[in-house]
């Protein structure tokens, strides 16, 4: 906070610190609700607020059972298993894909580039709902309804665009020139594609990658729909769970996705940051 | 050195004339482009276009009544629905010719449900018709479907068979809309008010909605505003508390809010503890419509703030100093001259967050309650648990044309190229 310029008058100085004091409100509201979750996961009664031993600070009011709970339960494990299977396969289908598709609409006179990009971008544009109905209604006609590939698949179409739209960033700011210097020292194109290429693009790949496992790992609406039980990914139990039993185990699965969040965010920003240094800009 | 005039046309090493041999590389490169992301698009045309043009046809597809009672359709051309007369022998033969045999194959309950979606009443028709047409065995077949039902010896439910026997039926969008074919003139009239309910929730869902966006706004413009002039180490650190909530899990967020606004949670609890309501006065906060608006204005908070900062980064902090050198109070030079310059960033976050908040199905479902629900849980509603599928479909289809429309409309002002993550 800079400190304030003398001429200022008094109603300008009251404003000023009213206007900080809104501004915490705000973030204060977004944070919050993730911080009054982690811990409530570790009660030790299975309620959904503070108990008087926890607001005492009293050990007996803590406990590590819920997380043991989701470690341990039929239900969560096999919920963990399929969200990182689905969540891993999909990302891969979604990134080669994607990729491949960002390189092809990079190039220099792509014909139709923004009809293209709005077909391929469409599924972050459609509400989660209509398509989540209409693969239902398609894949059981074609008996991919209630599979784990049907999910995949589908996890991978929602994934698609952000792996785009990263890439292609990506190479917007992608000077042509170190194609025409490799190719002009006598490189091949598979050698420039490999040697010159990747390199500077993997970045964007890696956090286009990172943006579609997110989209899966925490979908809930597709999958309620293109899956059944056997499909089940952590949110799939957390919704069901919430509906039929309200447990804090939820809450534990809860803080367990806040710290992938965090681990997820902390890696986008380092890519970042790589991606700015490799251009020569100095990070900000 | 001699120049041929013959030669003034420039050619490559092999002979062909450049201009070919360019146009002829150009193409090459196009094709290569093309084949690049051709395998995407079909990915994307089988796994998601096709199934949501599937739906489309789903919302106009009436193929069961011809496709399980192909005869008596048939039959019933020739019978003139205003005559007043009920149809002759030949069309009764066929019909239950034709229930034995669909009840042989299971499927005569679902032209009852079709026709049920009209008519109330003919679900039961059909199922007891399939219990009792095993027993008539020889002519005269109308005597005895009659005797078996005397629905059938009414003439208005020969008049809805004859009605909804086309393939294509416009009456599930009707329908969505609280419209009805009626089935004795064919034509449409509105439902009385008790009955109409999905433009009461089309209302409810735009109102909600727009509700949403305003709040977003309300609270994401200081912010955003704060985030933009303060140093740029300073907001590096303070957006984490923007993006971190927008890369949460949504069902994260919404089960912070059930534990937050719940009746035994913790906000009433508080409010207990501190004395402000007492235990009997806890508030009704949740699973209703200040549910669903409070936890959905948090969870697409982020999808505002992130557009107004952009755009305000970019702008000269010396407009506004200018403008209160020159004069101006710092009131008037922020209103005229700084919040004119986010416009952009206003119209494309009002628009992305409305979007988003009228398609939204999770948070509705799980704190809204009655009151607080949307289109899409009645879509979610149809499919899984009423099974009326064309409803639902057409519902879909509605909801879809008003996004794409929004969406053109964010196209023009933000362009789908300029779209920024994180």
């Amino acid at each position: 906070m800079s400190s304030l310029p003398p001429y200022l008058s008094i109603p300008e100085r009251i404003w000023h610190y009213t206007f900080w004091v809104i501004c915490g409100a705000v973030l204060f509201f977004l944070i919050f609700p993730l911080l009054v979750i982690t811990p409530l996961s570790f009660n030790a009664v299975p309620f959904f607020t503070f108990t008087k031993e926890m607001l005492a600070f009293d050990p007996a009011g803590y406990s590590l059972v819920w997380y043991e709970e989701f470690f341990t339960s039929l239900n969560w494990q096999g919920a963990i298993r399929n969200s990182v299977i689905i969540a891993f396969f999909s990302t891969i289908i979604a990134t080669f894909l994607g990729t491949l598709a960002s390189l092809g609409l990079s190039r220099p006179n792509m014909p139709y580039r923004t009809l293209l990009m709005s077909l391929l971008i469409s599924p972050m544009i459609v509400p989660l709902i209509i398509a989540a109905a209409g693969m239902f209604f398609f894949y059981s006609r074609i008996g991919l309804q209630g599979t784990h590939l049907g999910v995949i698949l589908a996890h991978a179409v929602l994934g698609t665009p952000f792996v785009v739209i990263t890439v292609t960033a990506t190479l917007t700011g992608f000077d042509n020139n170190l194609i025409r210097a490799s190719q002009s020292l006598g490189a091949s194109p598979t050698t420039t594609f490999f040697k010159v290429i990747v390199p500077l693009i993997t970045p964007g790949v890696i956090s286009g990658a990172l943006f579609a496992f997110v989209t899966s790992f925490d979908e809930v609406v597709v999958v309620l729909f293109v899956g059944s039980y056997r499909q089940r990914t952590i949110p799939w139990q957390m919704f069901s769970g919430i509906r039929e039993q309200i447990s804090p185990t939820i809450l534990a699965a809860a803080t367990l996705l806040i710290i992938v969040t965090i681990a997820l965010l902390t890696t986008l920003e380092l890519l970042r940051r790589r991606t700015e240094r490799l251009r020569g800009v100095t990070p900000s | 050195m001699e120049i041929s005039q013959e030669k003034s046309v420039l050619v490559t090493a092999d002979g062909t004339p450049l201009k070919i041999s360019l146009a002829r590389a150009q193409r090459r490169s196009k094709i290569v482009a093309f084949s690049m992301v051709l395998p995407l698009l079909i990915f994307i045309l089988i796994a998601f276009l096709i199934p949501i043009a599937d739906m489309l046809s789903l919302s106009v597809d009436n193929s069961i009544t011809k496709e399980i009672l192909p005869k008596s359709v048939i039959a019933l051309q020739n019978w003139d629905e205003t005559s007043g007369e009920l149809p002759d022998e030949v069309v009764f033969a066929a019909m239950v010719e034709e229930i034995k045999k669909a009840k042989i194959a299971r499927k005569h309950t679902r032209v009852g449900q079709r026709l049920n979606y009209e008519s109330s009443g003919f679900s039961s028709l059909f199922r007891k018709a399939g219990r009792k047409v095993k027993i008539i065995k020889k002519p005269p077949y109308k005597e005895a479907l009659i005797k078996s039902d005397k629905r059938w010896g009414q003439i208005y439910t020969w008049q809805v068979i004859k009605q909804f026997s086309t393939e294509y039926t416009d009456g599930y969008y009707l329908a969505a809309l609280d419209f009805k074919r009626n089935p004795t003139t064919g034509k449409v009239e509105s439902l009385p008010g008790k009955e109409s309910i999905y433009l009461k929730l089309f209302w409810r869902t735009m109102l909600l909605s727009s509700l949403i966006t305003f709040l977003t706004f309300i609270i994401g413009f200081p912010l955003a505003y704060m985030l933009a002039t303060v140093s740029t180490r300073l907001s590096n650190i303070l957006i984490i508390f923007v993006l971190l909530p927008f890369w949460t899990s949504l069902l994260v967020r919404t089960t912070s809010w059930i534990a937050l606004l719940q009746q035994e949670g913790v906000i009433n609890d508080f409010l207990v503890l501190v004395g402000i309501i007492n235990n009997d006065g806890r508030l009704a906060m949740i699973h209703n419509a200040t549910g669903t608006v409070v936890a959905m204005t948090h969870i697409l908070l982020p999808f505002m703030i992130l557009p107004l900062f952009s755009v305000m980064k970019t702008i000269p902090k010396s407009y506004v100093r200018a403008a209160v050198s020159l004069g101006a109070h710092p009131w008037k030079a922020f209103w005229k001259v700084y919040f004119p310059n986010t416009g952009p960033g206003i119209g494309a976050g009002s628009i992305l967050v409305f979007i988003i908040a009228i398609g939204y199905y999770i948070t509705p479902a799980l704190v809204g309650g009655s009151s607080g629900t949307f289109i899409s849980n009645r879509i979610a509603y149809h499919i899984s648990s009423s099974l009326n599928w064309g409803l639902g479909s057409a519902l879909g289809v509605i909801l879809l044309g008003i996004v794409l429309a929004l969406f053109m409309l964010y196209d023009r002002i933000v362009g789908i190229d300029n779209m920024k993550l994180g």
